[in-house]
């Protein structure tokens, strides 16, 4: 048991290792750097930068040593605490994330414990009467929420919001809270704006969950072992619920891990079309603009929250399946 | 037939099919047997010819798509009333509290009959605690001690470990031990030693054999190991696509067959007595399609004594054929 | 003998009414009984039909624009005639709008075009090399520039049924070219890693799981955006194909890997290593038939994620650019809100998007479904 945490462990350290190696890359992939742009749009808002001022500029910000030098000054500077400067917005990288990585991971978090939620039940039920009416009506909802991409949704909801409603159903603070300091009226608050980006993430996985827990259940319910149970007297619901169930969830625990990312990513395309303030449209404009530190960070931030979240997921699948426990994967 | 209130359980006519879009499965069609208290049944023949399914009918546990569709399983109650098993709901109160307390089942696959996530004892005190008000205190020691009387040392360590930790002959034991946890009257083993080297099975065999004296209590034993049955049975119905073909007690079965298919079987059990190098006498043909059943005596195209005209136009009944015999054959009407 | 020769004849011709055939037949008989994906297929095929004759679909250029008619809404095509079905769409007629003093197109109710179908239109060169003037649907006597705006128009006055055939076409062969890619990248690592095991497969299994571990999105952006604006569209095309197989392959990699680790504990593998076949022969032969069907299917699922991947990139605007046209491309215009309110036509080519993906889902579980032996 120690032996798959310690595992575990190592390569959590080796993902985030890579995922800080790739963020960089990315950032330094476009031809030119940070400077290029900014003299590309210094020009075209009529104002020139000499040659003298760009190669000062590169100095200062570090840009023109080698990339591996400029890697390591990057992770020296963030294993301090230090994340760096905005360029574009001028001031440290940490003030302008502020919150948005927070909410982000509250939108995700959100999203997955709606789409558990509805998804459990539903696929337990179309694996113990399938091919039912509701199972197949179920089952094509589940195909239409995971035909809509998330943005089409958003988008869709925005304009019924918007034509029928007169409202902005986007963002997630009231007017009044948005520049407000963290209290428990402000978290109410949130509370009560999830609902509709907690949804529309969630649709796609949802469908996807009903499915996988629907055929998984109906692989277990065929099993010797829940005739046993029956055979002992057990009510229906019981010999259901407490072990083919069980058993079926199991693979559900490990899949929160890559459930993360998947979610992650989908509310940063939301979070553009709803107007959310999380890290999705700061990360786009940071990467129009070539703002090294402010798009590496967040790339980093958030692979580093999602790798923390499939470790706790293995550590909670470990401690829900003995098999694991006892060294039998 | 014995109408005999002294039968712990009496079946009659049993008939159950499988519905399928492909067709339907007649898995049982028409089986007739009784189970006196105290004695083992045993109910052999080949794998398809619905031993199983008759066991699950007795329960009423059959997996959809399959359904009893006519007969009576007349089981005596403790209080010497008579219910029919057929008549009652299947996952009713009452069908349910007779289902492992008053009937136990034991498997075939101990592999795969406890749940791979839950230990043992939590499966065995569970057993315990539907069919006793007790506390769980005293069901977990009722527990260890059915471990302990199925022969599984340290049962006190044992009722905590999982499935896996355990060796096949021990969770067979422990199947066993949960079946009997809540004493039943009538024990179901559906091919409880198939799965087992054959030490084990000894002495799983000799498990049984002592529970039984020692409860009193009935045991339907379902293999297709002839041996099994010589040894354990005192009674022996012997089945053929889901009809019951021959009866009679073991003895007069082994000693003095009378159905053709029964003749063939013994004929081909490999014998210390038999002249060596002899060719081993096997059952021409094989067990037709279940959605080609042959017209007729469903054996007629294997039987040795095919009588045609007769034997492929209509299907023999059992009928009584002396003290406690039964055959279901032309031969003998 | 001769009672065990008749009996296992018998026997014979008896199953021979359960017909016996091979396993490619019994897939598709399964196949054939799933309604929906059926439904999906058919669906499919005409979707591919549009991919492939685009411009005969469509029935003006989708790039040329005109700015007088822009957020034109649609006009519908008007079946009945006086009676009898003679198809028409009215003239349009330009005037001048009171509120805005803007130059706007209205219909004329007392100028009507016949429409005809499988007529004549403008030219264009099918395949790149067959001349044809023949669209699906065409005007008698005007132009069907001015006249044939089904879906309506964009914000740059471009006709949004001609542009939505032709994204059709973008949008789907970048799916197709895309999932080979990881199809090949899949099968053959995952492949290896199932088959050989040991050390290859634990490198293999954390590359896996490191690169399942990253959020797509924010890598595919990055890399989306480090391509150089000047690239031509053709260029942005495959490298945005490349992208996203990269990281799509890890699902069909996980997939070989188990079905090549269970087939290799089967016994009819053992008994082939024992007969003496070659790894080569055992690996083509005997494993790869049987799990090639659970490739299909994962394939066939794999492409509907590579094309919402490709809209939302393009609908970011860091995917596909104009004067590339995909769907993605074409639910750019979408964004903002309040231009939505007011044409909400704009939203149309996401119904393209939903229905192919729905479709490519329903077509996939059904191979599964018939592909699976256990069901």
């Amino acid at each position: 048991m120690l032996a798959y945490i310690v595992r575990r462990l190592v390569l959590a350290v080796l993902t985030v290792w890579a995922i800080s190696v790739l963020s960089f890359m990315i950032i330094h992939l476009p031809p030119g750097d940070y400077v290029t742009s900014y003299i590309a749009s210094m020009s075209s808002s009529g104002s020139a930068v000499s040659e003298g001022e760009a190669q000062a500029l590169r100095e200062q910000l570090g840009l023109d040593k080698p990339i591996t030098v400029q890697y390591a000054k990057w992770m020296g500077l963030i294993l301090q605490g230090n994340f760096g400067m905005a360029m574009e917005w001028g001031r440290p990288v940490s003030d302008v994330i502020g919150d948005r990585l927070v909410l982000t991971m509250v939108i995700s978090v959100a999203a997955i414990v709606f789409t558990w939620g509805i998804a459990l039940p539903i696929g337990i039920y179309s694996a113990v009467y399938p091919y039912s009416f509701l199972d197949y009506l179920f089952t094509f909802i589940g195909f239409i929420g995971l035909a809509i991409p998330g943005f089409l949704l958003a988008l869709v909801v925005m304009y019924v919001g918007f034509a029928y409603f007169g409202a902005n159903v986007g963002g997630l603070f009231s007017p009044d809270f948005i520049e407000a300091p963290w209290s428990v009226a402000k978290i109410w608050d949130l509370t009560k704006h999830l609902p509709i980006p907690a949804i529309v993430l969630g649709v796609a996985g949802t469908a996807q969950l009903i499915r996988i827990m629907r055929s998984n259940l109906l692989d277990e319910l065929r099993k010797p072992y829940v005739m046993t149970a029956r055979a002992r007297g057990l009510s229906e619901y019981r010999v259901v619920m407490r072990y083919p169930v069980r058993v079926a969830l199991n693979p559900f625990v490990s899949t929160i891990g890559y459930l993360l990312p998947y979610v992650v990513s989908g509310s940063i395309i939301v979070s553009l079309v709803l107007s959310l303030p999380t890290v999705g449209p700061l990360l786009l404009k940071a990467l129009i603009a070539q703002d090294m530190f402010l798009a590496g960070t967040i790339i980093l931030m958030l692979g580093v929250m999602t790798v923390i979240g499939t470790f706790l997921s293995d550590l909670l699948l470990m401690w829900v399946d003995p098999r694991i426990r006892f060294g039998r994967e | 037939m014995q109408n005999d209130a002294k039968l712990l359980l009496s079946v009659k006519n049993l008939r159950t099919s499988f519905f399928q879009d492909e067709g339907t499965t007649k898995a049982v069609d028409g089986a007739s047997f009784d189970v006196s208290p105290g004695k083992t049944l045993g109910i052999v023949g080949e794998s398809g010819c619905g031993k199983s399914v008759t066991a699950q009918s007795i329960l009423r546990i059959v997996d959809r798509p399959g359904r009893i569709v006519d007969g009576e399983i007349v089981l005596t109650r403790a209080d010497g009333s008579q219910t029919d098993l057929v008549k009652l709901e299947a996952n009713g109160r009452e069908m349910r509290s007779i289902r492992g307390g008053e009937i136990g089942l034991v498997f075939q696959e101990p592999m795969t009959s406890f749940s791979p996530v839950h230990t043992i004892g939590a499966q065995l005190i569970e057993a315990v605690l539907l069919h006793n008000a007790v506390s769980r205190k005293e069901a977990r020691r009722r527990g260890i001690e059915a471990l302990r009387s199925v022969g599984i040392p340290k049962p006190e360590r044992r009722i905590d470990e999982y499935s896996f930790e355990l060796s096949g002959g021990l969770r067979q034991r422990a199947m066993i031990a949960v079946a009997l946890s809540c004493d039943p009257r009538l024990l179901i083993a559906d091919e409880p030693t198939t799965a087992l080297d054959v030490t084990t099975q000894a002495q799983i065999l000799d498990l049984l054999r002592k529970i039984q004296r020692e409860r009193g209590m009935a045991v339907m034993l379902i293999t297709h190991n002839l041996g099994v049955i010589a040894e354990m049975a005192d009674d022996v119905v012997v089945m053929y696509l889901g009809r019951a073909v021959e009866q009679g007690n073991v003895d007069d079965i082994f000693h003095d067959p009378k159905h053709p298919y029964t003749k063939a079987l013994l004929q081909s059990i490999p014998s210390i007595d038999s002249v060596p190098r002899l060719k081993l006498p096997t059952i021409s043909g094989s067990i037709p399609h279940p959605f080609n059943r042959p017209t007729g005596c469903p054996f007629h195209p294997r039987c040795a004594s095919f009588m045609p005209g007769r034997c492929d136009t209509g299907e023999p009944q059992l009928k009584p054929v002396g003290a406690g015999r039964q055959v279901s054959c032309f031969l003998y009407e | 003998m001769a009672e065990f020769a008749a009996a296992l004849e018998e026997g014979v011709v008896a199953e021979d009414r359960i017909a016996v055939a091979t396993q490619w037949q019994l897939i598709w008989w399964r196949f054939r009984k799933h309604k929906l994906a059926v439904g999906g297929t058919i669906v499919l095929v005409a979707f591919y039909l549009v991919a492939l004759f685009a411009d005969f679909f469509a029935y003006v250029d989708p790039t040329e624009s005109e700015a007088q008619r822009s957020l034109m809404a649609p006009q519908p095509i008007h079946w009945i005639d006086e009676g009898s079905f003679k198809p028409y769409v009215y003239a349009l007629k330009g005037t001048r709008d009171p509120l805005t003093f803007k130059r706007v197109y209205v219909p004329d109710t007392s100028n009507k075009i016949p429409v005809t179908f499988f007529g004549r239109g403008e030219p264009y060169q099918l395949f790149g090399f067959i001349t044809s003037d023949r669209h699906l649907i065409a005007v008698e006597g005007a132009k069907p520039s001015e006249s044939l705006f089904l879906m309506g128009t964009d914000t740059h006055g471009r006709d949004l049924w001609s542009r939505l055939m032709h994204a059709t076409r973008t949008s789907m062969t970048i799916g197709l070219v895309s999932v080979a890619l990881s199809l090949v990248l899949g099968v053959v690592l995952g492949g290896i890693s199932g088959y050989f095991g040991g050390a290859i497969d634990t490198v293999i299994q954390r590359i896996i799981e490191i690169l399942r571990s990253i959020p797509t999105i924010p890598l595919w952006m990055g890399l989306a955006a480090a391509l150089p604006a000047d690239w031509s569209v053709v260029q942005v095309y495959f490298a945005i194909t490349i992208i996203i197989s990269l990281i799509g392959w890890t699902e069909l990699a996980r997939v070989v890997r188990g079905r090549f680790i269970s087939l290799k504990q089967e016994d009819f593998v053992m008994a082939a290593e024992l007969l003496g076949c070659s790894k080569s022969r055992i690996i083509f032969r005997h494993m790869v038939p049987s799990f090639i069907s659970h490739i299909i299917a994962a394939t066939t699922l794999a492409i509907p994620a590579i094309i919402i991947s490709e809209t939302s990139l393009s609908f970011l605007g860091l995917g596909l650019r104009p004067p590339a046209i995909s769907w993605g491309v074409l639910l750019q215009d979408a964004q903002n809100i309040q231009a939505l309110v007011i044409s909400p036509w704009l939203l149309l080519p996401s119904l393209a998007v939903i229905v192919s993906v729905l479709a490519f889902n329903f077509m996939g579980d059904g191979i599964r479904d018939a592909a699976d032996p256990y069901l």
